[in-house]
């Protein structure tokens, strides 16, 4: 019926299959007695309807049957879910880190991907943490999903069964780009995901300049790209110095991108919109980003503009 | 009791009290006339949201962007939400059908506080003004979605207070209907009217009344406490302000889990008055529907914490709030059976009320077994946020609520506007509406379970399949609402006269005139047996 891909399905998918079975039996049924009822039971004359008021018996009867199969749709419910928060003791972590409107996999040491790649048939802790607003991480072909809840310690866990790519996505509305907040899961042979890891590893080490991290890790350049990309919001690329047409409440000026207007748009990011972009989608950095801060991204800014 | 049709009598429409014309029903204390102008109310703001609704269909029919930017999507859905849920389907059947019937059906001439449900009615049009203004002004239309999660909510530059606002005084509107029809139901029954021998109808609005009562005031202070936190920061919610987000979860859903029965609970009180009226027998097991209605509005208290399976929270409550979900199932399940059974041995004419009726059981039903899945934690793991939850729901609350709504309009039109409609018109509307009630949703289940989240813009490949067929669904479905609409509107004035008891009912509002007269009874009638009471063949038993 379903093709899952890890050791949770098995669970989900047998309480799936006994709750619809069930409905199906009760609706196909109940829908036949209806139209055989409205049919045999159709108004003519010299046959008046038959005056009764209920039955006690048939009362307790489809109180007690449904309970019974309620009782077992929650057995099979519970069963499939309790093994989902009992992770085991020699699980590998990993830490997913949702932020407006990407995710990112911290293997630990500063060491981040933009896909969760793991190992085939290990068990694997994924401890979640957001560092803005709510989001989910939910990966179809493993049945598992939990909600990425900014100050909580959520998690999940799964054994991927299956070498392959899958789906994931953010499943608790997050904003603008929610729907984009895409990744996968690359799930590889043991061989396999030691070659990615080494390789991993060394790119990971790369040191990028402060001005960089510090954009990443505030989640700049989920609207920005540095490289002329088009966002949500304009590029960085040749940003510093250029001529900018900006709308300065509805009036169209131009103006240069120098510090004061870098460090303007960081705070107050309505005063002047870019043409072409909209206002309001981007929130003021006030409390986030402080003066030294502003500056360090302002050099790294700069640094943008040389490389072109 | 009068059931003069003669024309002697001066009907509420044609009615002049102090005041006349247009302020005649601004200024009315006339519980038929408040609920009419609900209903007036309520059709429009539902073409407002079902356009919105049809715009997001539109957009989804490709992946990436169709006919909009995602902000504005994201608008749509918050908005379409704000006013479907807030504006019409929590306020619309208590305050249009309950108004209009609860005293007619109890044999009261009003309700008990004449002015006070006047004033009701102007909270829910402030209310629902406020809620299309947020539209408008400022800093955009809102796109927090209808729950309004922290701490997306308390960070969104949008226009968030006005919505939340918009539902605050809606729900004091909600909150003095309420009151009314529990004080209502308890002084201003007719005499010789026991517990026993009320209507459905009333029994289903009074459990309806204690959970506007008591659940809704939740929802109005957590929103303020939103509201707070936006404009003061004072860290209730937001984590970055030191507030705990789950906190605001489990109060939104405190109030809005009760609030899906105030929605389902007059809508299965109306359709038992109709199965037994067009099978001209009994209602079967009216103890056992009267207590289910209780049982529900009581459990559906305890079971909120199913929106939250997978919130982080504790091992135990997710236990607990399972099992308690699994059995809210059975008090529904029981009204099927009986409701069912009303129609066995009967002798039935299929008359468009009683096929709206039919149609309302069947997509109770697919809604309620999908609820199942929801309610059992392994599988709502998977169909969580997915358009699976988007199918079920609209099963329950359009499926349900709605074609139970529309099944109560072509059943009571005739008393209110006392004129029928055509025929062919209704049958064709709801077929037309019931085949694109299925084409749209029933898709959403295949795309949720494949792991389709709801509220999304843009969607993978895939999927399209799935969205193709449901946005023709609902073009089907828009057509079908616009010939049930114009049906109704055209002959509300325009149609053949109608008779005081077209359907041969048996219960109070069929032995007055149609349409009624201002205060209903020329006088007050004695009950003297149970209310289902038809032909001569039965033994005339009061249980």
């Amino acid at each position: 019926m379903f093709s899952g891909a890890s050791n949770m399905a098995e669970g989900v998918d047998r309480a799936f299959v006994f709750i619809f079975s069930v409905a199906a039996v009760f609706i196909v049924g109940i829908s036949i007695f209806m139209i055989y009822t409205l049919i045999h039971f159709a108004r003519k004359k010299g046959k008046p309807a038959r005056q009764f008021e209920g039955s006690i018996k048939l009362e307790i009867l489809w109180t007690v049957v449904p309970l019974i199969l309620v009782m077992m749709m929650f057995h099979y419910g519970w069963s499939g879910f309790k093994n989902m928060r009992k992770v085991p003791a020699d699980a590998m972590n990993v830490t997913a880190i949702g932020r407006m409107w990407q995710w990112e996999f911290d293997y630990g040491n500063g060491m981040k991907s933009k896909e969760l790649v793991l190992p085939v048939n290990k068990a694997v802790r994924v401890n979640l943490k957001s560092v803005d607003v709510n989001h989910s991480l939910f990966i179809p072909a493993f049945r598992v999903k939990e909600d990425v809840i900014p100050g909580y310690e959520n998690y999940l866990w799964f054994i991927p069964t299956q070498v392959g790519d899958f789906e994931i996505l953010c499943t608790e509305y997050c904003g603008l780009l929610h729907s984009s907040m895409l990744s996968k899961a690359v799930i590889k042979e043991q061989a396999d995901y030691d070659n990615w890891f080494k390789t991993f590893k060394a790119s990971a080490v790369k040191n990028e300049p402060d001005g960089y991290l510090l954009m990443r890790n505030t989640g700049c350049f989920a609207c920005h790209s540095i490289d002329g990309t088009k966002l949500v919001g304009p590029s960085f690329k040749g940003l510093f110095g250029s001529q900018r047409d900006v709308l300065r409440g509805d009036k169209k000026i131009t103006i240069t991108a120098d510090e004061s207007y870098i460090k303007n748009s960081i705070l107050n990011p309505d005063a002047d919109v870019v043409a072409g972009f909209n206002k309001g989608l981007m929130k003021s950095y006030k409390d986030i980003l402080k003066d030294a801060d502003i500056k360090t991204i302002t050099d790294y800014l700069k640094t943008l503009n040389q490389a072109k | 009791m009068s059931n003069s049709d003669s024309g002697t009598y001066v009907s509420y429409l044609d009615y002049e009290g102090k005041h006349k014309g247009l302020m005649g029903w601004l200024l009315t204390t006339d519980h038929k006339r408040i609920g009419l102008m609900y209903l007036y109310c309520v059709i429009v703001f539902f073409f407002v949201a079902a356009i919105i609704g049809e715009l997001m269909r539109i957009e989804l029919i490709a992946p990436g962007e169709t006919i909009m930017k995602p902000q504005t999507y994201n608008g749509m859905f918050t908005i379409h939400g704000i006013i479907m849920i807030f504006v019409i389907v929590i306020p619309a059947l208590p305050a249009i059908f309950g108004n209009f019937f609860l005293p007619i059906l109890i044999g009261a001439k009003d309700v008990a506080f004449p002015k006070l449900n006047l004033f009701s009615f102007y909270l829910y049009l402030i209310g629902a003004i406020f809620g299309v203004l947020s539209q408008f002004i400022g800093g955009g239309a809102p796109d927090t979605g209808w729950t309004f999660y922290v701490p997306y909510s308390a960070e969104s530059s949008t226009n968030v207070i006005y919505a939340l606002v918009a539902a605050f005084i809606l729900g004091f509107s909600s909150i003095l209907t309420g009151l009314n029809f529990i004080v209502t139901i308890h002084r201003m029954r007719a005499p010789g009217m026991g517990w026993f021998r009320m209507p459905l109808f009333p029994w289903s609005l009074y459990a309806t009344a204690w959970i506007q009562v008591l659940a809704t005031p939740i929802v109005g202070i957590t929103l303020l406490m939103v509201i707070a936190e936006r404009v003061l920061k004072i860290g209730f919610f937001d984590p970055a302000l030191g507030g705990d987000p789950v906190l605001y979860q489990h109060l939104f859903w405190i109030y809005s889990h009760p609030a899906v029965y105030i929605m389902i609970l007059p809508a299965m009180g109306i359709v038992t008055e109709i199965f037994p009226t067009f099978s001209q027998k009994p209602v079967f097991g009216y103890t056992a529907i009267l207590f289910s209605s209780l049982a529900i509005a009581f459990i559906g208290y305890f079971v909120w914490g199913h929106h939250m399976f997978t919130a982080g929270i504790s091992y135990g409550s997710r236990w607990f709030f399972s099992f308690l979900t699994f059995l809210v199932a059975i008090p529904s399940a029981v009204k099927v059976f009986n409701w069912v059974s009303t129609m066995y041995g009967g002798s039935i004419d299929l008359k468009p009320p009683l096929l709206f009726a039919i149609f309302f059981i069947f997509l109770f039903m697919i809604g309620g077994f999908t609820g199942l899945t929801l309610g059992s934690v392994a599988t709502d793991i998977q169909v969580h946020d997915t358009a699976f939850v988007v199918a079920h729901f609209h099963y329950i609350i359009f499926g349900g609520m709605g074609f139970a709504t529309f099944a109560g309009i072509h059943y009571w039109f005739p008393k209110m506007f006392g004129r029928m409609y055509n025929n062919t018109l209704a049958y064709t509307s709801s077929i037309v509406l019931f085949i694109g009630f299925n084409m749209l949703y029933f898709p959403q289940f295949i795309l949720g379970i494949q792991g389709m989240p709801r509220r999304y813009f843009d969607y993978l490949p895939q999927f399209q399949t799935g969205q193709v067929i449901s946005t023709i669904g609902g073009f089907i479905l828009f057509a079908g609402l616009l010939i049930m609409v114009g049906n109704l509107m055209w002959h509300a004035r325009r149609g053949v006269q109608a008779p005081a008891n077209p359907w041969n009912g048996v219960t109070l509002e069929w032995q007055i005139p149609s349409p009624p007269p201002h205060e209903n009874f020329d006088e007050i009638p004695e009950i003297t047996h149970a209310p289902y009471l038809f032909g001569t063949g039965s033994d005339n038993k009061t249980i």
